[in-house]
């Protein structure tokens, strides 16, 4: 037994290894003192103070962050909906089977599919409206559409998990429609949605095909940007970025872990 | 006269009750139809499209895209595109089978932790999860250049000439595929192994089984249903994946992910970019299928 530990801890910690051993090498590069070339030549923040000198970076970033916060906000709101409206109402077994399938498209279609169909259908409704040319509100539509299926499957998950009874008790006490939505649905439904929400902000950031392919020049996000400089020639300014961008990640993931455990609790 | 249902203990017609359902579902629901499956169906229609001189899309209906995928073109016969094809799939299911193997390990590792320090393990793994591919992919791009030092071993033991980097390689598109996946499989498979019944492999013990049947008779089976869910995570997208063949794999070894960006982009042939979609979707769906299909017999034993 004591051997099998053993091999356990050392794969593990090799497997993690292998994990971020690239990582590391990225944000130890951030900070080395050489323009060009992998030696080392001294400690430097250098990199990291030009970043903010950078127009196109700068750019790039708003961009990303307006992309994911539209776009998380309106596909929280329609999924929420949507999964409210498919749970709750008796729709024939058929409908109910076709909803399904619907929403699960964007789970089963690979990315790379649903880019290649919202360029094609992008591409048609450019002959009818010139507003549709690639760029943000191209990718913040593409963005919104496999959200909002993603948000919808937590919420029904969730919903299901709610049952019925409250609802029931709410309506015996003569609760109209609206008034049981906000004060009883809505809120037992909060966590849900939160955790909706949250998947659907870190699925737009951790997106780079569905953007790569509906972003015109104007439109550019951090992650098309760091593509577009590691094709070109990579400088230490894309390390420093790259290694930001991880440190906005970590800081992510810890928060997330906090809010669904502490929602969770409640 | 309508008739009246109890819904959600109220009293309520039929009609009012369709009409207040419609008004929950219809923006969601119109919104997918509109932005994806219109443009889902959109893009079978044009797999069968041509192309016109200028990258336009030429209306006459044809299977010309089809049969060029197969390797019928202008120079007679070859298998390229069925080469690229069956490549992305043997490459999906290796990663998917590699992720599998070092995942079970680093699982049973994080579950025999004490409470506190598992969840920071748990943390350590989702942060790669959530971390942008293009940078993940990226770093590996780095950490494979000439002055590191996996080149320079490699260029010592002559597996490659000296100064040069180890991209773009097939062994570079798998390093980097692993590690991109690997945290997509180990999650679902920690949630089930953190749920094991040890009763059952003690029982085991105690009935003299070696290591492999324990591991194939009570522990496989109580992790299926977290390990079905990181195949499927882990196939689908890998079959599809572009960003880490045009980074690490590059013209030596292309992927369909790759071939369906090309026409899209530097060829400008959308038919022809719809019918790999269309290859690709199928073999995504066949996957799944076979999946279901295998997993249904494992249900019945």
């Amino acid at each position: 037994m004591k051997k099998i530990n053993l091999l356990l801890g050392i794969s593990a910690f090799s497997t993690m290894a292998f994990l971020y051993l690239p990582l590391m090498a990225v944000a130890f590069f951030s900070v080395n003192d050489s323009k060009y070339g992998l030696e080392w030549k001294g400690f430097t923040l250098d990199w990291y103070t030009k970043l903010f000198e950078n127009e196109l970076i700068l750019h790039a970033a708003w961009n990303t962050l307006v992309l994911a916060l539209v776009s998380t906000l309106v596909s929280t709101f329609l999924g929420t909906i949507l999964a409210i409206g498919m749970d709750r109402f008796p729709w024939p077994r058929k409908m109910n089977a076709a909803f399904d399938m619907i929403m699960h498209l964007p789970v089963i279609i690979p990315d790379i599919i649903f880019a290649a169909a919202m360029v094609v259908a992008f591409g048609f409704l450019r002959t009818l409206a010139p507003v549709f040319d690639p760029g943000l509100l191209n990718m913040i539509i593409a963005h919104i559409t496999f959200q909002t299926a993603f948000v919808a499957l937590v919420v029904r998950s969730r919903l299901a998990g709610i049952g019925k009874e409250i609802e029931e008790a709410a309506r015996d006490l003569y609760a109209d429609t609206t008034y049981m939505l906000m004060k009883v649905t809505l809120p037992l439904l909060t966590p849900g949605i939160v955790a909706g929400a949250m998947l659907a902000f870190t699925l737009s950031l951790d997106d780079f095909v569905i953007s790569f392919f509906t972003a015109g020049p104007d439109s550019i996000t951090l992650p098309l940007y760091i593509y577009a400089a590691v094709r070109r020639v990579v400088t230490p300014q894309i390390h420093a970025l790259s290694t930001l961008v991880l440190l906005v990640t970590i800081i992510l993931v810890i928060c997330m872990e906090r809010i669904t455990r502490r929602v969770n609790k409640k | 006269m309508d008739k009246l249902i109890i819904w959600y203990g109220e009293l309520i017609s039929g009609q009012k009750l369709l009409k207040r359902g419609l008004f929950f579902l219809v923006p969601g629901m119109l919104w997918l139809i509109l932005f994806l499956v219109l443009p889902g169906l959109i893009l079978v229609l044009v797999s069968f499209a041509g192309r016109g001189d200028y990258g336009n899309l030429v209306w006459e209906f044809s299977f010309d895209n089809y049969t060029r995928l197969i390797g019928y073109g202008l120079f007679g016969w070859t298998l390229d595109y069925v080469y690229i094809l069956l490549r992305s799939v043997w490459v999906a299911v290796v990663t998917t089978g590699l992720s599998v193997l070092l995942s079970y390990p680093l699982c049973f590792y994080i579950a025999r932790k004490p409470l506190r320090t598992r969840y920071l393990w748990l943390t350590v793994v989702i942060i790669p999860f959530w971390t942008n591919m293009v940078i993940r992919a990226y770093a590996w791009f780095l950490i494979l250049a000439p002055e590191l030092p996996f080149a320079k071993l490699a260029a010592f033991l002559k597996l490659i000439p000296p100064g040069a980097p180890l991209y773009p390689s097939a062994l570079a598109v798998y390093l980097g595929m692993i590690s991109m996946f690997l945290p997509f499989v180990a999650l679902p498979l920690f949630s089930s192994v953190e749920r094991l019944d040890w009763t059952l492999v003690e029982a085991a013990q105690d009935l003299y089984a070696s290591n492999f049947r324990i591991f194939m008779h009570a522990i496989l089976p109580q992790t299926l249903p977290g390990l079905s869910v990181g195949i499927i995570l882990t196939i689908v997208p890998a079959m599809g994946m572009f960003v880490v063949p045009d980074l690490l794999g590059g013209a030596k070894y292309m992927l369909v992910g790759n071939l369906i960006q090309q026409q899209f982009g530097a060829s400008r042939d959308y038919a022809f970019g719809a019918a790999i979609s269309m290859a690709l979707m199928i073999l995504t769906l066949f996957s799944l299928y076979m999946y279901k299909r295998k997993n249904k017999g494992i249900d019945l034993i």
